[in-house]
């Protein structure tokens, strides 16, 4: 099975980071103040936070540019088709013709960035296939384009 | 009592005009189909099941009351109690039955209900994918009959099952026979008559199966987590402990625990044929005219499932450990609109554990010819299992160890920690053999065939133009192994069903033969050109 063939859209890297920040500061902040406040338990708080925030900036730093090489999707005439995870390889397949709904999200980091997710629904209860980290223009083109090809299908799609 | 059934009456009919003017949709109103009404012998079986309710729950709490008072004292708080609660539940009961409608329009199945709160419900005709009826035994008294009309949206998103079904509870049993008939009729143009007839019957005899289940172990363990509660709400929560210390000391452990455990076992076994039998008696299997299959069971319970032929994209065949030793195995419908998710849900049983021929003789009878020959799995599989067994046996040795290592045990209990991880790593190696076993695939003319598991083995037979997706796995482990997940996307059953470690390069080629055009685009023939990293 050959990967699909687009990565996608860099700016998902500078995304990525701001999660793992985000990630990172919610449990590392709250320990490092309290460890300057209370200074009989200091090393019991500055300790964990700065193993927190080490293991926050590798991951900050390598995760992204492993994720963006590794994560690949493809939108053909006939089916969408994406590849996630190394460790845990999932591909997944959806033909045109079963597809039920096509939405695009946008969170308002995804905003900053100017990306947004599309997500592609099918009639199983397995799970929508989601393409996070479009380029906003691209995303919206291409749920209108999904949009029309699964119009043209006729039936319930099951 | 007396002037309330008119006082609804009035605004009953209000009701009706107002929402006959509601109805926007012409072709609906059009055909001016009247409305009707549930059965209005509903509230004596509400009152009278209420009683009982009541009797239940006012006995204890008037010999709870009497022991600290007197018995006139308790009497006199426990009986307006209840007369309130039984007159509060009929009253609502009452203005319930008689503010709902229903109908059934040439595309529509519309019901109105609630005299402060309107609700309006409204499913498309063409959507309707089975008819649900059931009746308990009070129900059966009035010839009452509950029916659910099932959409089935199984798809993941906004709008859970409640609001795609619509229950009229109650109709009278010919009324819902009438219903039943005609809401599932419409495919009877498409369909193949030569069929019709009966598929299964039960026999009394497979009820031996009952005891088998997993339902004995899970019903005793019930029973014993239901004596401590009992206990407890007497303040004696510890009781059955000190009971059972005292056995103990008088017959000695080995004893207690081989006449405790059996007679445990015993009683699940016997709860567990009381609720199968209740269940299943009299079950019948048929196909109807227009292409509907229909399961009817049950002893206290009336039940009936009416299924459209043309929502079912398969069948399983499911072997739980128990009832696989006993040679037998139960059928299972892959159908759109049942969820199977929940597990000891029979809703979607055809048949209940028989015996495997006459098992498979029904699911011939639902799907046609089986395929039966299954391609094994690579041996690499085997040796992923027994990995697994291998882990599992290191963790028992490691607990068993470090249990005797920390604490300093009396004979009985080192004995019983020995003897349990002994057990488990022996039974983790039979179970990797065991499923491997089980693992196999096939594709036949219509269906794709998956065979897995060791404790629940299961064979799904899946309609080849009811995948409507793939999903392919692969961990590390199995990338070294050479091994690969295909896992088949559908709108039915549990949504996915997988061929679990099957060869990487000879599942794909089998993906693309099951479902043409597919994977093929994805596809490269050369095989070495995947593994370039």
């Amino acid at each position: 099975m050959r990967p699909p063939q687009h990565q996608f859209d860099p700016r998902v890297k500078p995304w990525w980071r701001v999660q793992l920040a985000i990630a990172t500061a919610v449990p590392a902040v709250p320990l490092l103040v309290l460890g300057l406040l209370i200074a009989p338990a200091r090393p019991w708080l500055l300790g964990p936070a700065a193993a927190i925030a080490v293991i926050g900036l590798v991951s900050l730093a390598a995760l992204p540019v492993w994720w963006h090489r590794v994560h690949r999707w493809e939108v053909t005439d006939t089916a969408v088709y994406t590849l996630t995870g190394y460790f845990w390889r999932t591909w997944r397949i959806a033909p045109m013709s079963r597809i039920q709904t096509v939405d695009t999200t946008q969170g308002p980091l995804q905003r900053t960035f100017g990306l947004s997710t599309l997500v592609v629904t099918t009639a199983s209860s397995a799970g929508a296939i989601k393409l996070e980290g479009l380029e906003q223009d691209q995303a919206a083109a291409l749920a209108e384009r999904l949009t029309e090809l699964t119009d043209a299908t006729p039936g319930d799609a099951t | 009592m007396s002037d309330r059934p008119t006082e609804p009456e009035g605004t009953a009919a209000e009701d009706l005009a107002v929402q006959d003017h509601a109805v926007e949709d012409p072709a609906a109103a059009e055909p001016e189909t009247p409305w009707r009404r549930l059965h209005r012998d509903g509230l004596k079986s509400t009152a009278l099941y209420m009683a009982g309710v009541m009797v239940g729950a006012g006995t204890p709490a008037a010999i709870a009351l009497a022991s600290g008072t007197s018995w006139p004292i308790a009497l006199a708080w426990v009986l307006p109690g209840a007369a309130l609660v039984i007159g509060a539940v009929v009253a609502f009961e009452a203005v319930r039955l008689r503010t709902t409608r229903y109908r059934v329009t040439a595309t529509r199945v519309e019901m109105h209900t609630g005299l402060f709160f309107k609700r309006r419900r409204s499913l498309a005709r063409e959507r309707i994918r089975s008819v649900d009826l059931a009746a308990n035994p009070l129900e059966r008294v009035f010839g009452l009959t509950k029916v659910k009309v099932g959409t089935g949206e199984t798809g993941s998103g906004s709008g859970s099952t409640t609001e795609q079904t619509l229950t009229l509870d109650s109709v009278h049993r010919t009324e819902a026979d009438r219903l039943r008939q005609e809401l599932l009729r419409r495919g009877a143009v498409a369909s193949e008559v030569d069929t019709e007839g009966r598929l299964a019957t039960w026999e009394p005899g497979w009820l031996k199966y009952a005891p088998l289940s997993f339902l004995t172990p899970m019903l005793a363990g019930i029973a014993v987590g239901a004596v401590f509660q009992v206990a407890d709400w007497f303040g004696r929560g510890g009781l059955p402990v000190e009971i059972t210390a005292d056995l103990v000391e008088a017959h000695g452990p080995w004893t207690v625990l081989g006449v405790g455990l059996a007679a445990l076992l015993l009683l699940g076994a016997i709860a567990s044929l009381v609720l199968q039998g209740e269940a299943w008696w009299n079950h019948r299997l048929d196909r109807e005219p227009g292409g509907t299959l229909r399961v009817r069971r049950g002893l206290m319970i009336a039940r009936s499932l009416s299924l459209e032929e043309e929502r079912i994209r398969g069948i399983e065949i499911v072997e739980p450990l128990g009832v696989r030793t006993a040679g037998a195995g139960r059928l299972d419908v892959v159908a759109i609109g049942l969820k199977t998710d929940q597990e000891g849900s029979d809703l979607s049983t055809l048949v209940p554990a028989a015996p495997l021929d006459k098992t498979l003789a029904a699911a011939e009878a639902v799907i046609g010819p089986l395929e039966t020959g299954l391609a094994p799995h690579p041996r690499t599989a085997l040796h992923r299992r027994l990995r697994w067994a291998g882990a599992t046996i290191l963790i028992a040795a490691g607990l068993a160890t470090g249990a005797h290592l920390l604490w300093s045990m009396p004979a009985l209990l080192s004995a019983a920690v020995v003897l349990a991880a002994v057990s488990t790593s022996a039974f983790a190696v039979w179970t990797a053999f065991d499923s491997y076993a089980s693992l196999g695939h096939a594709s036949g003319p219509r269906y794709l065939v998956s065979r897995r598991g060791s404790t629940r083995r299961a064979t799904v037979h899946l309609d080849r133009s009811g995948i409507i997706g793939w999903r392919i796995q692969q961990s590390v482990f199995q990338r070294r192994m050479g091994l690969m997940t295909l896992d088949a996307t559908t709108a039915a059953g549990k949504g996915h069903y997988a061929v679990i470690d099957a060869d990487e390069h000879e599942i794909l080629d089998f993906a693309d033969d099951t479902v043409p055009d597919l994977l093929r685009p994805f596809l490269i023939r050369e095989p070495v050109g995947d593994s370039a990293e």
